[in-house]
């Protein structure tokens, strides 16, 4: 690891402030990915600002048919929230199945999105519900937020602050582990929301990151069933391909997952 | 058998300092104005070194020196060694491209170091090593073994044209030619045997100290075998003498083969800490490991097996091409020849086979022994051929193997083993009555009424371990012998330490070791301790690989103990006024036999150090050491049969059972023998299912961290119904066999066999990820 300058801000505000007189400064969420990277030297922020300790980034709340979830809130504590759990069990799950125990003690929301692994598990879950990225600076749709591989909206020291989830009328979410990494080599996340309306993301997938399916969507309109997907034919281009999976492999995965998805969302 | 005698399962005395963090590795030592090492690493995989411009790096914070490849050519600093002697066909001897310790003039897989520079801190070197300036100019590389042979390939070193490092045959050829000529049936197979990177826990380091004064280095290591590296550091890398090099493996945190040999590291750091004239530190972090630690397998293989009109096998025809990476690592050239080709007969009546073996160099990380090493590849081929034989001729998997298996013993195969003992039938009888074999058809069913795809397979290792008879060795072209030495240090006061050349890195020894004294002397083993892995301790050892610490080892510390006890009843004789042979040895007292005189041992050694009053002529004292050479190798053999379930949707595979029948010959400790099938286990499913070392044509790794290199985890393995059918081993007095290895000899033939019995299709590789599963059932 290069040298760096640590802080520990005890408020957004302040973490603002820090990261506007740094320098080349980074935003230190759970550290479940920057960290790595900062230890085989492939980053080399002049200041960390770690967000762990400031509390109006912590906690969950459920209101009505919103549920919020604050961007420092760690894995673990997502995985373990009642309220999570009774609004979108789909969420809990996904969750459950997030890298290991290790990183779900450390890793946050607000990291995972900000990241935008094309691999990541939470991307699928916000654009298949429709969640909205809540920053210090706006609110954002996740349509809007994910911009391709480890891209996203936010702008130079802009902190995400929470992810807020219409509850959906029916979600479920199914994921073919990356044997090595345990992030998704492909993952599928199918939700119907209360007005009717059909989504599906996919993760792992596409070389440009989270993407909606409109094939599985049509099908699931017409059919919320998994059979209803039985003759849908998801097109190899445009999905990775590496020693884990062929992009035809991902292609099957994509319609596979939904399958299953759509099962466990009942 | 008392409650810490043989047979008992005693919980591990080394687990204490383990699990509470305790352990004392190479890495955890820190020597007054120790410095860092940081090695400089060719990215390419074949290249010439042009220029290496250090100017800038020698000027920055802390850095003590840059020292490269060239300077240690130039201090005359020996070529790397192979230490097994291969003759080709034709008679010509291997053919050995230079290693040199850093690459003066040529890299040839990515990882080789060119320069390290030494610093007062790691992070300092890791500095300063970026600014060194190192100009390659890029050669044309080559990964794959048949890339390799190709005419016009990339050529890795002028000794070696084509690439070869031999072509070595086994056998009787005509006598397997004629086997096939009159077979009813033929049965043929192309396999690849998958590149795997040890991995063990903790990485490989080393502490060098060198004293001028004294003109003596101590050099701090992660090694199976100590003596073994001082040896080699002294006699061919003109390190220094024997007498000036202390070689220290304290704590060592898992080896699989990887940390017998004696790497570039631990010589430069040696070199460097003369020239510095401060300690050096290098600890390798887990890329250098995967880039770096020798693999293991990287065979490709086809072969034929010729089999009568009574499914009888007549003959075997076996062609190999193995992958030796860039240079021949220390005992690489055996793997593939007398670690492979000899266990070519397996379980089985083989009247004719004949092997031939390629010895290929291509731009890649060396491969020498890892788990298992030579023995995995052939029990691999032999139990796809019998599985492809069975459904080729349609009968019971099981059944084709039953018919042909070896039932009288000794056996003399056709490819140098003698079988010693074994009977293979009763652990195959026990691993199917396991896992309810005869009930498998109605649960397939069952599982396709679910919508998947059940499979079961069967795999009938044989192995050869017990590590080995120095003379028979020595004859196939060993540089070294393999016999072990003990040494029984019995103190005034009765408390006991045995010395071992054996090492322990993680196989229990200062348990086992101690059993084996409380079942002599019915002493608790809290009172004997176990020395090891110290050259200025033990006098000589040959180290643990292969499956020997036991068979060897524990054998050697048997026959010191004998020397020991029969000087110490001699003297119990003595004081009790009593013959020697009326005296019996029980609970920690000798005896006189029919009596209820006797001795308490504490009083017999303290008698043997006085020295006030022993029998005329006796020296004082109560030591006693042994070298003991084993007769022949041991076999272990066992049978594994393994149930699982194929998702056609993902083809992702889940376990439902894996039962594993073996025969260790003597146990010492239960349950550090399920420890040990348990692990091997998990590394032959791992190369089954997950595991592969990959490069790209370039010779470019694409595996070299845990995000792309699958390790088994825990969640990824079955619960293992673990079982043994004993027949004592003949060739040493404790009727031992060894067990370190046979998990991962026999785990990925069954794996592969149960898929593929699931999938209906037979031609599988390895691993078998869901990917390529899903791709093979959905192949036309």
């Amino acid at each position: 690891m290069y040298q760096t300058t640590y802080h520990r801000p005890s408020s957004v505000d302040e973490a603002v402030a820090l990261f506007g007189k740094s320098s080349e400064a980074k935003f230190l969420a759970g550290g479940q990915t920057l960290l790595p990277v900062m230890k085989q030297r492939l980053a080399a922020p002049s200041d960390v600002i770690d967000l762990g300790k400031i509390k109006e980034l912590q906690g969950v709340e459920l209101s009505g048919d919103v549920l919020t979830i604050k961007a420092g809130t760690t894995y673990f504590d997502i995985m373990q929230n009642a309220d999570v759990k009774k609004a979108i069990p789909a969420i809990a799950y996904l969750t459950s199945v997030l890298g290991d125990p290790a990183v779900r003690y450390r890793g946050t929301i607000g990291g995972s999105i900000a990241n935008n692994d094309p691999a990541a598990d939470y991307p699928a879950a916000l654009l298949a519900l429709g969640a909205t990225v809540k920053t210090n600076k706006r609110s954002i749709s996740a349509e809007d937020f994910f911009q391709g591989l480890f891209t996203t909206a936010l702008e130079d020291g802009e902190i995400i602050t929470a992810v807020s989830f219409p509850v959906p009328a029916k979600a479920g979410y199914e994921k073919m582990r990356h044997p090595a990494s345990r992030f998704a080599l492909t993952a599928v996340f199918v939700a119907q929301t209360k007005s009717g309306e059909i989504r599906v993301a996919a993760t792992g997938a596409s070389q440009s990151g989270v993407m909606r399916v409109g094939a599985i969507e049509a099908a699931l309109k017409a059919n919320w069933s998994p059979s209803a997907l039985d003759n849908v034919s998801i097109p190899a281009s445009g999905l990775l391909a590496d020693i884990h999976g062929t992009a035809e492999y991902r292609a099957n995965l994509v319609k596979v997952m939904a399958q299953r998805a759509v099962a466990a969302a009942g | 058998m008392g409650v810490e005698g043989i047979g008992a399962r005693v919980v591990r005395k080394e687990d204490k300092r383990f699990i509470t963090g305790k352990g004392r590795y190479v890495d955890d030592i820190k020597l007054q104005g120790m410095t860092h090492a940081h090695f400089i690493r060719s990215p390419h995989a074949h290249a010439k070194v042009k220029k290496i411009d250090s100017s800038a790096a020698l000027k920055m914070p802390g850095v003590v020196a840059v020292l490269t490849g060239q300077e240690i050519v130039d201090d005359k600093v020996g070529n790397l060694i192979c230490g097994w002697a291969i003759t080709s066909k034709d008679g010509s001897p291997m053919k050995m491209g230079a290693w040199p310790a850093m690459a003066p003039e040529t890299v040839r897989f990515v990882g080789q170091a060119v320069a390290v520079v030494i610093a007062d801190s790691k992070n300092l070197a890791r500095d300063a090593a970026e600014a060194v300036v190192v100009d390659y100019e890029e050669l044309p590389a080559v990964a794959d073994i048949h890339a390799a042979i190709k005419g016009g390939a990339p050529q890795l070193h002028p000794e070696a044209p084509g690439n070869q490092v031999y072509d070595w045959v086994i056998g009787d050829e005509g006598a397997t030619d004629a086997a096939f000529a009159k077979a009813a049936n033929v049965v043929k197979l192309d396999v690849t045997n998958n590149r795997l990177a040890p991995n063990a826990m903790e990485p490989r380091a080393a502490i060098a100290d060198y004293d001028a004064a004294e003109e003596h280095f101590t050099l701090y290591t992660t090694s199976q075998n100590p003596h073994v590296a001082r040896l080699v550091l002294s006699a061919f890398y003109n390190i220094a003498p024997e007498h000036k090099l202390r070689v220290i493996a304290p704590d060592v945190g898992g080896g699989f083969g990887s940390k017998i040999f004696i790497y570039p590291e631990e010589m430069v750091a040696l070199w460097a800490s003369k020239k510095v004239g401060r300690p050096v530190k290098w600890t390798g972090d887990r890329t250098e490991a995967f880039l770096t630690d020798a693999h293991g397998r990287d065979h490709v293989t086809h072969a034929e097996m010729a089999f009568d009109a009574n499914n009888k096998i007549t003959g075997l025809k076996v062609k190999t091409y193995a992958n030796f990476g860039a240079y021949m690592s220390l005992f690489s050239s055996s793997v593939p020849t007398y670690l492979y080709a000899t266990l070519l007969s397996g379980q089985y009546n083989i009247p004719a086979i004949h092997a031939e073996v390629v010895g290929v160099y291509t731009n890649t990380t060396p491969v020498d022994a890892y788990r298992g090493a030579g023995r995995p590849e052939a029990s691999y081929l032999i139990e796809r051929l019998m599985e492809t034989a069975a459904r080729q001729l349609k009968v019971d998997p099981a059944q084709l193997r039953r018919t042909n298996f070896i039932t009288q013993f000794p056996h003399q195969t056709p490819v140098i083993m003698a079988y010693d003992t074994g009977d293979f039938n009763a652990s195959l009888d026990a691993a199917m009555k396991a896992i309810d074999y005869a009930g498998f058809a109605a649960r397939k069913a069952k599982a396709k009424a679910d919508g998947k795809l059940r499979g079961i397979g069967v795999s009938c290792y044989i192995e050869a371990c017990g590590i080995a008879p120095s003379k028979a060795v020595g004859s196939l072209g060993a540089g070294v012998g393999l016999w072990e030495s003990a040494e029984v240090r019995v103190n005034p006061v009765g408390t006991i330490e045995i010395l071992t050349g054996s090492h322990s890195h993680g196989q229990g020894h200062e348990t086992t070791f101690c059993q084996l004294v409380a079942e002599r002397l019915g002493v608790p083993i809290s009172q004997v301790s176990i020395v090891h892995g110290d050259t200025d301790k033990v006098q000589f050892g040959m180290g643990t690989y292969g499956s020997r610490s036991a068979a060897v080892g524990l054998t050697a510390i048997l026959k010191a103990m004998e020397k020991m006890e029969s000087k110490a009843k001699k003297i119990a004789a003595h004081a009790l006024e009593a013959s020697e042979g009326d005296i019996v040895i029980e609970n920690g007292e000798f005896k006189v036999a029919g009596t209820d005189k006797a001795i308490a041992f504490p009083m017999v050694a303290l008698a043997a150090y006085t020295a006030h009053n022993l029998p005329d002529g006796m020296e004082p004292g109560l030591k006693e050491s042994a070298f003991y050479d084993p007769s022949n190798f041991t076999f272990p053999a066992g049978a594994y049969i393994c149930e699982l379930e194929v998702d056609p949707g993902t083809g992702k595979t889940s376990f439902v059972n894996f039962v594993a029948a073996d025969d260790f010959g003597r146990l010492i400790n239960p349950m550090i023998v399920e420890g040990q099938v348990h692990g091997g286990l998990a590394q032959g499913i791992g190369q089954a299912l997950l595991e592969h070392a990959i490069y790209d044509a370039n010779g470019q790794p694409v595996t070299a961290s845990f995000m792309d290199y699958s390790m088994p985890r825990a969640d990824d393995l079955p619960s293992f119904n673990l079982s043994h059918t004993t027949t004592l081993c003949p060739g040493n007095p404790l009727g031992i066999k060894g067990c370190g290895e046979a998990g991962a000899i026999g785990a990925s033939a069954a794996v592969i066999n149960a898929i593929t019995d699931a999938i209906g299709k037979n031609n599988l590789e390895m691993p078998a990820t869901p990917d390529r599963v899903w791709r093979t059932i959905h192949a036309a």
